[in-house]
Formats: C-alpha cells, sequence, structure tokens
C-alpha cells in the first residue's frame, strides 16, 4: 500500500514516527504551516519556520525516504494578532520554492474580520503563484464556517477546483462537494473522525477527489491513521485499486495541480551507525 | 564531456534547457545592467548582512527575474541538475557578496547549497565566512558538505577548519567533500590530538573507528 498523507505537522514528530510511517507505506507528505501550540509574536518566527519547512523537516524525512513537501501561510488563529499579520508581506518571497505546493493552512478560526482579510489575501497569493489553497474548516461552528468558506473561494480568484477543504465530516461532506472543491478529512484517535466513519462515508459519497489524513502534530494524533484507513477500507470491501486511488493518486492529483511535486525520494539508506539524524557530536 | 561555452548542461530536456537559455538571458541582463549602473541590483542592500536575520522592507522589494529562477531550478531543470543550474545563473549574474548573502539568507536547503558551492568564483576575500559558518552549524550533510570546498579550505581559521573536519565524521560526510584536506591537515598537530582524542572515545564506547578518521590522522603525518 503506497500512501501520501497530504496533512502532518512532522516538526512535531520524532524519527521513530517517520519509521514507523515509512514502514507502513507512507512515501510522501504534505506539511501544512500552523499554530506551534505557543504563540508567535513576530513575523521573524514564520520566517524560521518556513525555513525549517523548506530545509531540515525535508532533509530528515529524506533519510527515512519520504518526500516531503509544504503548503506555507498565515494560519487563521494568528491572523488575529497585528504582531503576525505583517508576515503576510513576506510570504510572495516563500511561495516562489521548490518545494511548495499549495497556499495552506488558510480559512476559519473564530470567523473574525481579520480572518476574513487574511483568507482573502491568501487566496489571492494562491491564484497570483499558481498554487491551490489547503483551507482548512474550523472546529467550533463547522458548518456555519464551510459556508462563509466556500462563499470566499467563489468570491475569489482562484478556481475552486484548486481549493482542498480539510477537516470535514459527515455534516459537511455534501456541500463541500457541491463547491466543486477537493474534500479532506482528518482522522483522529479521539471521537472528530474515526477510521470506521470514514469508510462510511466513503461508501455513502463515493471515492471522487477524497483525501484523508492524519493530520498529526502536537496534539493527541496518530500518524499512521491513514494506513488504518486503509485498512478499514480493504475489511469493508473496498478494492487496492480504490484504496490507492484515495491514499495516493487524489493527494497527487491535487498537490500536482502546483506543477511542483518532486516524489522521487530514494529508499532509506540502512541507518547505520553515523549516519542516522546525528546531533552533531552525540 | 565539456559542455560548449554556449550550451551548459547537456543532460537537460528540451523543456528544460529553453527555460534555462530564458534564465541565463535574465542573468546576462542583470549582470549588464549591474556593470552599467555599479549597483550590485534591483533590491541590494549595501554591506554583509549576518546569515541570518529578522526581514526588513528592503527584503520585500520585487526580484531580479534571474533570481525567480533560481529559486523555481529544482522544479524546471530537475532536482539532479539543479545545483549546477543555480551556480551558473549566479556566475552569469555576476552576484556580488550582498546578493549572494541575501540568496542565502532567503533560500531553501537547495538554494543555500547553490550559492555555498558558487563562493570560491564569486568571492575572492573572507566575506562570505558568515554563510560558511552558518551552513557548518547545520546537521544537514548537503550543507555541510557544500560548506567545506574551496572557499572554506582558503578562508577558514584553523580553529573552525579542524572543527568542520570534525563535524564531518560525526554527521558521515564522507572528507572526500573536504577540498585540499591533504594540504591543510599536512603536520597538524591539533588536529592529530583532536582525531586520536575522537578516536579513542569511540573505541572505548565499543564502536568503530570510521576509515575516514584514520585516513586523516595520516594525513597530518602525526602519530597517534
Ligand atoms: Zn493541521
Amino acid at each position: 500500500m503506497r500512501i501520501f498523507d497530504p496533512h502532518i505537522h512532522m516538526t512535531s514528530r520524532t524519527t521513530d514516527d517517520y519509521r514507523a510511517m515509512y514502514a507502513a507505506g507512507v512515501r510522501a507528505l504534505v506539511e501544512p504551516s500552523f499554530w506551534l501550540g505557543q504563540p508567535r509574536t513576530s513575523p521573524a518566527s514564520f520566517h524560521d519556520y518556513f525555513d525549517a519547512l523548506l530545509g531540515w523537516e525535508p532533509f530528515r524525512a529524506a533519510q527515512y525516504g519520504i518526500a516531503h513537501h509544504c503548503t506555507l501561510a498565515l494560519n487563521p488563529k494568528e491572523a488575529n494578532d497585528p504582531r503576525c499579520v505583517p508576515v503576510l508581506d513576506d510570504l510572495p518571497r516563500y511561495l516562489v520554492k521548490d518545494s511548495v505546493v499549495a497556499v495552506g493552512e488558510i480559512g476559519y478560526d473564530s470567523m473574525t474580520p481579520a480572518e476574513d482579510h487574511a483568507l482573502a489575501a491568501q487566496l489571492q497569493l494562491a491564484a497570483d503563484h499558481g498554487l491551490p489553497a489547503l483551507v482548512h474548516t474550523p472546529h467550533r461552528d463547522k458548518l456555519a464556517g464551510l459556508r462563509r468558506t466556500i462563499d470566499v473561494v467563489r468570491e475569489s480568484a482562484l478556481d475552486p477546483e484548486h481549493v482542498l477543504l480539510d477537516h470535514l465530516n459527515e455534516t459537511t461532506v455534501k456541500e463541500a462537494a457541491g463547491s466543486g472543491g477537493w474534500l479532506g478529512f482528518s482522522i483522529y484517535p479521539d471521537t472528530k473522525m474515526d477510521e470506521d466513519r470514514m469508510v462510511a462515508v466513503l461508501k455513502a459519497h463515493g471515492t471522487d477527489k477524497v483525501l484523508v489524513n492524519s493530520a498529526a502534530d502536537w496534539g493527541r494524533s496518530d500518524p499512521l491513521k491513514t494506513r488504518k484507513v486503509g485498512d478499514a477500507m480493504l475489511a469493508a470491501g473496498f478494492g487496492e485499486d480504490d484504496v490507492d486511488k484515495v491514499l495516493w493518486r487524489n493527494p497527487v492529483a491535487f498537490y500536482g495541480l502546483s506543477g511542483r511535486l518532486q516524489l522521487d525520494v530514494p529508499p532509506p539508506a540502512d541507518l547505520h551507525e553515523g549516519n542516522s539524524i546525528l546531533r552533531g557530536g552525540e | 564531456m565539456t559542455p560548449a561555452p554556449d550550451q551548459p548542461l547537456p543532460g537537460l530536456d528540451p523543456a528544460a534547457r529553453a527555460w534555462l537559455d530564458t534564465a541565463l538571458a535574465e542573468a546576462d541582463r542583470a549582470a549588464e545592467a549591474a556593470e552599467d549602473t555599479g549597483t550590485p541590483g534591483p533590491a541590494e542592500a549595501v554591506g554583509t548582512a549576518a546569515p541570518t536575520g529578522s526581514g526588513t522592507a528592503s527584503d520585500n522589494v520585487a526580484p531580479a527575474p534571474w533570481e525567480l529562477r533560481f529559486a523555481a531550478a529544482g522544479r524546471h531543470a530537475g532536482r539532479t541538475h539543479a545545483d549546477a543550474v543555480r551556480t551558473l545563473l549566479l556566475q552569469r549574474a555576476r552576484a556580488p557578496l550582498a546578493t549572494l548573502t541575501r540568496l542565502y539568507r532567503h533560500g531553501t536547503a537547495a538554494e543555500r547549497r547553490a550559492v555555498l558551492l558558487a563562493l570560491p568564483d564569486r568571492v575572492a576575500g573572507p566575506g562570505a565566512l558568515p554563510l560558511v559558518e552558518d551552513a557548518l552549524r547545520t546537521n544537514d550533510t548537503s550543507l555541510v558538505a557544500a560548506a567545506v570546498g574551496p572557499y572554506a579550505a582558503a578562508h577558514l581559521d584553523p580553529h573552525a577548519w579542524r572543527h568542520a573536519v570534525l563535524k564531518c565524521l560525526f554527521t558521515g560526510v564522507p572528507l572526500d567533500a573536504v577540498h585540499d584536506l591533504e594540504r591543510r591537515a599536512h603536520k597538524d598537530t591539533e588536529l592529530a590530538r583532536m582525531l586520536a582524542d575522537f578516536a579513542a572515545e569511540r573505541t572505548a564506547a565499543g564502536r568503530p573507528v570510521p576509515a575516514d578518521l584514520t585516513r586523516a590522522l595520516n594525513l597530518t603525518g602525526e602519530e597517534s
């Protein structure tokens, strides 16, 4: 089973996770920039984070045989902090980088005017740079948030078919599909969305334009949820081709809209002594 | 095969070739414009900046067209050609130290590597050492390997150079990457001591001594 996790925050994960993901079949992933748990206080803090997503993290991933791409943006939560908003002016010089395959995560958190502004500005940046957009739907007041998101996308210069609406569930999938966008589902170890409910959604909705991710980060999460969905699909009677479509071909098609996916990472060298992630003097 | 002067990088496919031709023309124009006006480029600040630092208003001046090509080389020329394409662009644009510093500071790991590879041909004095030192602080082996080329061999002071050699041994960068290793290691008793101590530490831990370590120790000409 080849797996592309289209949304996972590896900055918060360990090399054990990389190893386990490779063993489970993960060969590619996209790491969206997001909130780190601790609020940032300046654009410079974003610069270092973006640089890590364009440097150190792809290096780590490659050592475990996994192709690493990223999406960059000012996230919705920090779009509300005036100290962080000027990073919007710096995004153009980051969005031209080779491994940036979308603008994201953008969207709504608390549905404030500041979030309206950041979302509209960054949809425009995506259109300007020939990039698709990864748009997160809010955890609170999700259906209303989705509707407002779809309205803003319609008013933007970005083709709705170049938008991935993420963190969907049973109550939002239909309207999201009606927008013409791609459909992302984050599978968590708690009640937000689990693999069996995901299989039920796939049975009801079909596999077209559906992407499944672990959204694993610094919170309670599981970087192997993509594999568990694949196994649950097979157990429920889906074929291997269906699994490959959801876990590989659909994310490749969506992020491939950027023209920047490079998936040919060599398999990991035997992680012998002296060739693991060293600390410059272990 | 030696590429003809007007046909660099013979391995490129036709689309990448056309892209590169346009990029090189843009770089040539930037070099000529700088010559005419005596200024290094549209987005240039005077002087040498630290290798990393917070953004300023001048960071967001629209970049020269060839600089956008520099950023996009991986997806247009392919990863295997990206280093060669980027260093060629730096040459043809005749990028001065201030431009190299800015491109490094704003660059991905791949772009930073290209700047490091271009240093020996672009920078005469020690002014780019902050970039080399920045790269040697990372644990990205592709940056470490690019940092220990001819520029480092010419300009790194003995202490920093010895630590660079040790860093290569620690991170698994083959010592073949260290330019001029034979010359600089010769009769370097301090390097010999550091290598011997490192070998003793490995042996005490029951771990093998890397072959490259033994080789470097032999090059010092000192007995361990
Ligand atoms: Zn996320």
